[in-house]
């Protein structure tokens, strides 16, 4: 099977744990404003490889990242746009070696479309651009319902997710949009880190030599403080759900039978009562 | 009866400071790495027993960091005693402040003041001098121009014209013809370890043994030298007395220990200015003496790190008087005073001991510095928790370099050291001549020019046919290049053997050879630089179209580039195996030729800073490196054209064979903090899996640097705020603020591994 790619890093160490080798796709569904990968956009250029090509390549530097534990991502670009190509490297790669499999995506997918690549991914970096739908269609040029949608997907798939949010002042960190994002990621199952990535402007030489006006132009990098503030709105919304779902009792036996704990600090299901358990309750991340 | 008097004394105090050590055949022979092999202690543990700095020690790093200060603001060079020529026993003891500290001796009579030292020439002394606002009497001038010849003199009687134009186009650089060649370590743990009596007493035994017939060349020069040793080891005896030290018995504990090492080096650079004088292999040596004490209830952890720190300052302010020019060849003031750290015993135990962590932690109680050059001898089966300690250091410090022991240990044992940057020998066994290296990118463009030089415009190598077509064919400028390095190799070395034979005459290191065995082996240390510019060049000829520009004199000056072509330092085989056949055919080159003192040719891929200089030298190349532009250090891949990501940056640098090349393969890597990860312990576990990894692929040196580009350019305009900033470059380290600004601008242009 063949793909379209934009280029290799062999020495990836922020885009999942350990040493990765990390694989661009060329091509994204997304024109996002902040992008510093413009180049990664259009469908039709890039390289055309297979497989093949590229697990040759992998293999050459295995020791490094079985050592590190780390493994292969695959970012872009959109990876989900090639999820066929994508699903048969990371099947190969866990066939031949193990490695441990990740996926950089921007979310804009629909879920039944990469449920078969899902099977084969262990970690997900899915980025949360903003909250706000008007706001996110203004930034990237398409709504957010879908990332919200494939987001939903993979919480009750239980797949281990890594979140990320960029920074960008003015932009991205309006408070209440900023709660919003907390609030919908304290709803998610299986959510390993929430990382905030500070807005940089080492792109825009790429959208200058690619012949496109940068629409960011004019808007600073954010100060420690307000990295600090961004994350304090989204721990708010957070905790807010957090303490909703401290009402919510569950049982602790069969562990899905739950109800609300407005008044009783104790409550069984209805199974379990036979037993005559202790019932606990849960309460999430305390 | 009174020598054996003083035999029975010698004995005695022989036993009492050898108590409590394993006996071997070192107590009857010189033979310290036997001594280490039955009392070394291996240290598995971490870092958690290390001291922070005394008073003293933060009192006399205080004042020796106003003296740098001082020294800066001063030009560069703080004082100088024109007056005296050097020697071991010229000047009398100089302190920083007495009271304070435990390990004492100075080049001087002052901290920083330089001295005069013109055996390797004198030229250099004068204007030195006079480049720092100092003036050399004209009676020193007089002497060693009319009374006492200098090496200089001596290479220049001898050099033919050739070499003359070939030194002067710059196709052979560095040579050690105007100054001391260095790259001799002396062994000098045999002071602290068998007292200098015992020494000379090995020495007057080899005179007795070389009363041979029939009395060759050969002979009468070994029988001149070892005289010579001996004198040199009676003078340090001298030396150490007016210190209120007798060395002539074994060191009795730690203190001693220190001393008596430190002072056996002092001799050797009060008398020999050499390129590079390293050190050897000590902290784990040391690290026996430290132990015993410990052991006995003698010494505190706190003391035994403050004599490790104290050593460390001295081994800090080693200084020598050279010109500017010179420095421009070799930035920032280096003396590569390097010690050798960790690596593997060849029973399979590590030679990490506690001392190995106290060494490094003098980055911490000091701060970071450029010297001495610390090198860890890393295997991938060093313990962890030392590995990991490594790591943090680099991260924390850029100041450590690594060297694959994997690769070493097979060829050199394991009692070796570093000289200089990248250049492995055994301990008192083994010693080079320094060789500097040849232009391999202007060897090229001679092959391309027919022997005439693009810069010059003169015939320096040999008239063979230039290439005269509007298009370079792979096939054709191959096989001219081979012809030009064929020309190429045997001019080099026969310019060393003239620059060998001279040294040793007129500049011969007689302490430094007085701790060596009677035998020793010889390598005749030749280099190359330019390898990535000649290896893509010679790529984008096989695989792109490459069109020379002549000038009006039909020089080709220039060249034009159509399609694309692989670039070394992206792991593809098609380029790579070009730098691994040239490196392997200069090589093969060399090994023909008849050397001085039948040394063993060895070959370096190292260009220290040079790369800069040579780069100016030579003129536009086919790989579309522009005339003037710098090489790529050492093996380096040129800038920016590995873009692959380090791991194949560092795949195609570790395929250049060792075996080749077993003065070294320099590779210089320098990454953003971020790029290592995100948390410290990520960044840490990242880094020791990258070193494993390239030590398993057989890669041989790796410089790492961890730094952002801004910190540096933030550096280059408010030197002020960054008096230790230290980087490390082509297999040594350098204090940033001390490098030209071109040299400067080449670092921050140089790739940084971490993308955006």
């Amino acid at each position: 099977m063949k793909g379209r790619i934009h280029s290799i890093d062999t020495f990836g160490t922020v885009d999942g744990p350990g040493i990765r080798f990390v694989l661009f796709m060329q091509g994204c569904a997304l024109q996002c404003q902040f992008c510093h990968n413009p180049d990664t956009w259009d469908t039709g250029t890039g390289k055309v490889v297979t497989v093949e090509d590229i697990l040759s390549e992998i293999e050459k530097y295995l020791p490094y990242y079985r050592r590190s534990g780390g493994g292969i991502t695959v970012t872009g670009g959109e990876p989900t746009l090639q999820a066929g190509f994508v699903t048969q490297l990371f099947s190969e790669c866990k066939r031949r070696w193990g490695l441990h499999t990740t996926l950089d995506s921007s979310g804009f997918c629909e879920p039944d479309h990469v449920k078969a690549l899902m099977e084969v991914t262990d970690l997900v970096l899915l980025d949360l651009k903003q909250m706000n739908p008007e706001k996110h269609e203004m930034l990237t040029s398409r709504g957010n319902d879908r990332i919200l949608k494939f987001a939903a997907s993979l919480s009750e798939w239980n797949k281990p997710m890594w979140i990320r949010h960029v920074v960008i002042p003015g932009v991205t960190d309006d408070s209440n949009d900023l709660r919003a994002l907390g609030a919908f990621v304290g709803g998610l199952q299986g959510v390993e880190k929430l990382e905030l990535l500070a807005y940089h402007r080492m792109g825009v030489f790429k959208w200058q030599q690619l012949g496109r006006e940068y629409p960011l132009d004019g808007v600073p990098t954010p100060t420690e403080q307000e990295m600090k503030r961004a994350y304090r709105f989204i721990e708010e919304g957070r905790a807010a759900v957090e303490r909703e779902r401290e009402n919510i009792i569950t049982c602790r036996d069969c562990g899905q039978a739950s109800g609300q704990a407005n008044t009783v600090k104790h409550w069984i299901c209805e199974d379990c009562k036979v037993n005559e358990h202790t019932i606990a309750v849960k309460i999430s991340s305390k | 009866m009174a020598l054996k008097e003083n035999e029975v004394m010698a004995q005695n105090s022989n036993r009492n400071a050898w108590r409590g050590f394993s006996s071997g055949v070192w107590k009857k022979d010189i033979d310290v790495k036997d001594f280490l092999d039955r009392n070394i202690t291996s240290y598995l543990g971490d870092e958690n027993f290390l001291a922070g700095p005394t008073e003293a020690t933060t009192a006399l790093w205080e004042q020796i960091q106003q003296l740098t200060k001082k020294e800066m603001d001063n030009g560069g060079v703080l004082d100088i005693d024109v007056n005296t020529i050097s020697s071991i026993t010229s000047h009398a003891p100089g302190y920083i402040d007495k009271a304070k500290e435990q390990v004492v001796g100075l080049q001087t009579d002052a901290p920083l003041k330089r001295s005069v030292q013109p055996f390797g020439g004198i030229k250099m002394v004068v204007d030195a001098c006079e480049a720092y606002g100092f003036q050399l009497p004209q009676e020193i001038v007089k002497l060693f121009t009319d009374v006492r010849k200098t090496h200089n003199q001596g290479v220049f009687d001898a050099y033919t014209t050739e070499m003359r134009a070939a030194r002067r186009a710059g196709i052979i650089t560095g040579l050690p013809d105007a100054y001391g060649r260095g790259r001799i370590i002396g062994d000098y743990r045999r002071v602290a370890l068998y007292g200098i009596d015992r020494l000379v007493a090995g020495k007057k035994e080899d005179l007795i043994q070389l009363e041979v017939d029939p009395m060759t060349e050969d002979v009468i020069r070994l029988r001149e030298e070892i005289s010579e040793q001996i004198r040199a080891l009676q003078e340090l005896k001298q030396m150490g007395a007016a210190y209120g030290y007798d060395l002539s018995n074994p060191a009795n504990n730690a203190r001693e220990a220190f001393q008596w090492l430190y002072f056996a080096y002092l001799g050797a650079i009060k008398e020999q200015n050499g390129a590079a004088m390293s050190i050897g292999r000590i902290s784990s040596f040391l690290d026996v003496y430290i132990e015993r004490d410990l052991l006995e209830g003698k010494l505190s952890e706190e003391q035994a790190q403050e004599l490790m720190d104290h050593f460390v300052m001295k081994l800090r302010i080693v200084k020598f008087l050279r010109t500017p020019d010179y420095n421009e060849l070799f930035s920032g003031d280096p003396t590569w005073v390097t010690e050798s750290i960790g690596g593997m015993s060849l029973a399979g135990e590590t030679r990490v001991t506690r001392s190995s962590f106290r060494i490094l932690h003098t980055l911490y109680n000091l701060g970071p510095a450029p010297e001495p050059n610390l090198t860890v001898l890393w295997s991938v089966n060093l313990p962890e928790a030392f590995k990991e300690y490594c790591a943090k250091v680099s991260i924390e410090t850029s100041s450590i370099q690594y060297e694959n022991d994997d690769i070493m240990r097979p060829q050199f044992g394991d009692d070796y050291g570093i000289a200089c940057c990248v250049s492995a020998m055994r301990i008192g066994k083994q010693m080079q001549f320094f060789g500097a290296r040849a232009n391999l990118g202007k060897a090229l463009l001679y092959a391309i020019n027919g022997g005439v030089d693009e810069k010059l415009g003169v015939q320096v190598g040999p008239a063979y046919a230039p290439i005269t077509g509007d298009k370079l064919e792979y096939e054709e400028v191959a096989k001219k290049f081979d012809v030009m390095l064929e020309w190429l190799a045997t001019l080099y070395m026969n310019t060393l053997n003239v620059i060998h034979y001279m040294h040793d005459k007129y500049a011969y290191e007689r302490l430094e050879m007085a701790l060596h065995d009677r035998e020793i082996l010889r390598t005749m240390a030749c280099g190359i630089a330019g390898l990535s510019v000649v290896a893509d060049s010679l790529s984008a000829i096989k695989y792109a179209s490459v069109k020379p520009i002549r000038n009006e004199k039909g020089i080709v000056v220039d060249f034009v580039i159509e399609g694309e072509y692989p670039q070394y330092g992206n792991n593809d085989d098609r380029v790579d195996q070009i730098a691994v056949q040239i490196t392997e055919a200069f090589m093969n080159k060399l090994r023909k030729h008849k050397t001085y003192r039948n040394a063993l040719p060895t070959m370096s891929v190292l260009t220290i800073t040079s790369n800069v200089v040579y780069g100016k030298k030579t003129g536009s190349t086919p790989d579309g490196r522009k005339a003037g532009e710098p090489f790529a250090p050492g093996a380096n891949p040129m800038h920016g054209r590995d873009r692959m990501g380090a791991l194949a940056s560092l795949a195609s640098v570790a395929k250049l064979p060792y075996s080749y090349c077993l003065d070294g393969i320099s590779n210089t890597f320098s990454i953003i903090p971020k790029a290592l990860g995100k948390e410290q312990g990520v960044r840490i576990r990242n880094m020791v899996s990258m070193l494993d990894g390239y030590a398993e692929s057989t890669g041989h040196h790796l410089n790492v640097n961890v730094f952002d580009r801004e910190h540096l350019m933030d550096a280059m305009e408010h030197p002020e705020k960054y008096p230790q900033l230290t980087i490390r470059v082509s297999g040594y380290a350098v204090n940033f603020t001390k490098l030209t600004r071109e040299q400067q601008l080449d670092v921050i242009n140089r790739t940084f591994h971490g993308a955006v």
